[in-house]
């Protein structure tokens, strides 16, 4: 895990690249003022709002990065498929459950990124990251954090952690090296 | 052809929403209704937008990709709210049905 | 044909307004209702942008961005307030 970047003058890249994207959709236009105009809020918004914001882990593999962005896409998809067939399916049939899932990630931003997507994939919707301590959003504190999850249908729990676990919690481990 | 596609994706977009909004009146508790909203209607609303994106781009003069802010908005909050929804209600000890599996694993601490 | 494509999705949100708003009124707990207006308001900007589309301008658009805005923004806010009696401790 790293928090400081190699560029003083880049604290924060993917609020950078993302400041540039939005400036350039808002006005809806590529042209060269808009281009420049980009540039210099996504250099100086970061950089003006460095001290007051806490450090987050740096993606250090970005191609895993983007990979990653697509199978949460695509599971995304097709994950609500089998919601919306759930939905108009027999409700009597659905068995509902709370399921605690044991974490491997211990600062708060990826921990975030993992609920995001569980919350967005298939029947699973986040509920709370337990124990809770305030030495948490800094990243410190050793004993095991365990996610609270609820599932619209359990059949196999067991399955469905490994599932979390290595397909979406390894290769968050793995780009922010944590 | 252009048509086609974006009726396509409208009637799409629209039948994911309806099916939301279906889950939120069908479900027996709250938790199981929070499914619905979270998932289907942000999907929906994502195929909606996609929907006015083509259209726009090939009605109007010029090139239209900003639908794509309010599509990333609402992928990025939904399981926010949802994560907000789940833990007040959690806090207000609402009651899931009987089926429910596992319900000692929820601690309230706060 | 896109014509009657956009009245039957008009007719489709319409639908799935008016089961919010049952689900609005019939409750029974406090978190039911915030889900409704949370699903209302997501349904209200696809009801913009589909009447943008039908009076063929992007004039809308705007209107859209900000509804999203400020209904995240005060979902967040009455679940705080539920949560913790205050909103800025």
């Amino acid at each position: 895990m790293r928090l400081e970047t190699r560029f003083k003058w880049l604290p924060a890249p993917i609020l950078s690249i993302l400041l540039f994207f939005v400036w350039l959709l808002l006005n809806n236009s590529v042209s060269a003022g808009h281009i420049v105009l980009a540039v210099i809020l996504a250099i100086v918004i970061p950089l003006a709002t460095s001290p007051f914001r806490t450090k987050q882990p740096l993606i250090i593999k970005p191609g895993l990065a983007i990979r990653h962005l697509f199978l949460v896409l695509y599971d995304i998809i097709t994950a609500n498929v089998q919601v919306a067939i759930l939905i108009l399916g027999p409700t009597k049939k659905l068995t509902p459950g709370f399921i605690k899932v044991p974490l491997d990630l211990t600062h708060s931003m990826p921990i975030t990124i993992l609920a995001s997507t569980v919350s967005l994939t298939p029947g699973t919707v986040s509920a709370e990251v337990l124990p809770w301590s305030e030495s948490f959003i800094e990243g410190e504190g050793s004993e095991q954090r365990f996610l609270l999850i609820h599932v619209l249908d359990l059949k196999d729990e067991q399955a469905l952690i490994d599932t979390i676990k290595q397909r979406y919690e390894a290769p968050l481990k793995e780009i922010f090296q944590c | 052809m252009t048509e086609w596609i974006i009726s396509i994706l409208l009637l799409i977009g629209g039948s994911f929403v309806l099916v939301g909004s279906i889950g939120l009146v069908k479900m027996p508790d709250f938790f199981m209704r929070l499914h619905g909203p979270t998932k289907a209607t942000t999907l929906g609303m994502a195929a909606l937008l996609t929907a006015a994106m083509i259209f726009f781009s090939t009605t109007q003069s010029g090139f239209s990709v900003k639908e794509i802010l309010i599509s990333l908005f609402l992928l990025l909050t939904a399981p926010i709210s949802a994560y907000m929804m789940i833990k007040s209600a959690i806090h207000h000890k609402l009651d899931s049905i009987d089926r429910t599996q596992g319900k000692d694993n929820i601690e309230d601490e706060l | 044909m896109l014509e009657t494509v956009i009245l039957i999705v008009f007719a489709m949100i319409g639908l799935s307004l008016l089961l919010n708003i049952w689900r609005l009124l019939v409750g029974p707990s406090v978190p039911d209702r915030i889900l409704a207006l949370d699903t209302m308001y997501i349904n209200s900007i696809a009801l913009i942008i589909l009447y943008g589309m039908s009076m063929g301008t992007a004039l809308y658009y705007e209107a859209a961005l900000l509804i999203a805005m400020l209904g995240f923004v005060s979902t967040v806010a009455v679940c705080k307030y539920l949560l913790r009696g205050d909103i800025i401790e």
